[in-house]
């Protein structure tokens, strides 16, 4: 039993003067996705189990592999902003805290290895 | 963390059945959440039977009639019956209502009836809302103003009282509040539908000269980006008003200030 009036507990510490930014650049990034993911899906699509010298020669070309790592970023920022949400809204305390910064690591490794395996394939190394 | 089951001593049991009443030909059946501190009981349905030719056609209708005729000890809030004190808000077929605007004619088969969803109960059909009404005091309620108060009235044009439309109305029955699962997880730090179509209300009020400093204190990721615009508050809404779009618009201004 706490002596806490229900004032105090809705006050609680006060307003955290965010969450604007992180709401429209959800909204951003999910507008870059609707171009980003047909942009990526359709080369890669195309050429799936072809051989190493055509996929090279598909993300040699500046567009595609542009988009792909466009697509990398953008979509590890998204994912884990909306993960976030999701973790904020049903996991409280210390095991939220542990879920969000496993998440943003995850996302951020996910963004690398994507970033670094198309460029990999593009300079042609 | 969030709970999906009822804590032990919260899960509902099967409680008793009233006879039904004698000689009638057009009875319905009722089941009706109780529960009462006292007596460290779980909470329980109790099953009623009404004579529909002899009740009035309201929800709140028949619980009176049970509190009247049958059982003398069920327990709920009611005071205008006209939809207008928001009171008798409760949770009648599955949906969050007023019992007095509520027709008995619009719900189909047995009629269920439960105290709003996810908010700890006082006894019977009674939620403890102090905590949505202290939401409530915590945006400021009331114009706020730093010029001199004028000789007469605060003015305002016919369009900018327009704006208001759609939101003066609520009657603070925590019907939407209470329906939103952003509210049932986090309402210790969300402020809820209502707190929040409020908070519209007095930030686009023409009058009002404190519009940053209200929006100030709602940038908070829990206290209002806690809406997932699920919709819920609006499909509710016994006033039919749309809290939904409300927090929307307070989203679209806080957007608009920062670029």
């Amino acid at each position: 039993m706490r002596y806490m009036t229900d004032r105090s507990r809705v006050e609680g510490l006060g307003s955290a003067k965010a969450g604007t930014q992180h709401f429209w650049e959800q909204r951003i990034s999910a507008i870059a996705l609707l171009f980003l993911v047909p942009c990526f899906v359709f080369p890669f699509a195309w050429h799936l189990g072809e051989g190493y010298e055509a996929v090279r020669a598909a993300y040699a070309h500046p567009f595609n592999a542009i988009v792909a790592i466009a697509f990398f970023v953008t979509v590890s920022l998204h994912l884990f902003q909306g993960l976030q949400v999701v973790i904020e809204d049903y996991v409280h305390g210390r095991m939220g805290m542990v879920l969000i910064i496993s998440t943003r690591l995850l996302c951020t490794l996910l963004a690398l290895v994507g970033v670094y395996a198309i460029i990999k394939i593009a300079l042609g190394a | 963390m969030v709970e999906l089951a009822l804590p032990k001593n919260s899960r509902i049991r099967t409680g008793k059945t009233w006879p039904k009443p004698e000689g009638a030909k057009n009875v319905r059946k009722f089941m009706v959440y109780r529960w009462t501190p006292d007596d460290g009981e779980n909470p329980r349905v109790d099953t009623y039977f009404l004579d529909m030719d002899k009740c009035g056609p309201m929800v709140l209708d028949a619980l009176i009639k049970i509190k009247n005729e049958i059982d003398p000890t069920l327990t709920f809030r009611r005071s205008c019956r006209e939809g207008i004190c928001g009171s008798c808000a409760m949770n009648i077929d599955g949906r969050n209502h007023l019992a007095c605007i509520y027709g008995l004619d619009e719900i189909k088969g047995d009629v269920k009836i439960y105290p709003l969803p996810h908010m700890p109960v006082v006894r019977d059909l009674v939620p403890d809302l102090t905590l949505f009404y202290a939401q409530h005091a915590s945006i400021m309620p009331w114009l706020e103003t730093k010029t001199n108060a004028p000789q007469k009235e605060w003015r305002q044009s016919i369009e900018d009282r327009k704006k208001l439309d759609g939101l003066y109305e609520c009657v603070m029955c925590a019907s939407c509040s209470t329906a939103c699962p952003s509210y049932w997880w986090n309402q210790d730090r969300y402020l809820g539908p209502a707190a929040l179509l409020h908070a519209y209300r007095w930030i686009i009020d023409s009058r009002d000269e404190a519009t940053g400093e209200r929006l100030d204190d709602l940038e908070d990721p829990f206290k209002l980006y806690r809406c997932h615009t699920i919709m819920n508050c609006a499909e509710t809404c016994p006033k039919g008003l749309n809290p939904a779009k409300a927090i929307a618009e307070i989203k679209k201004m806080m957007v608009q200030r920062t670029i």
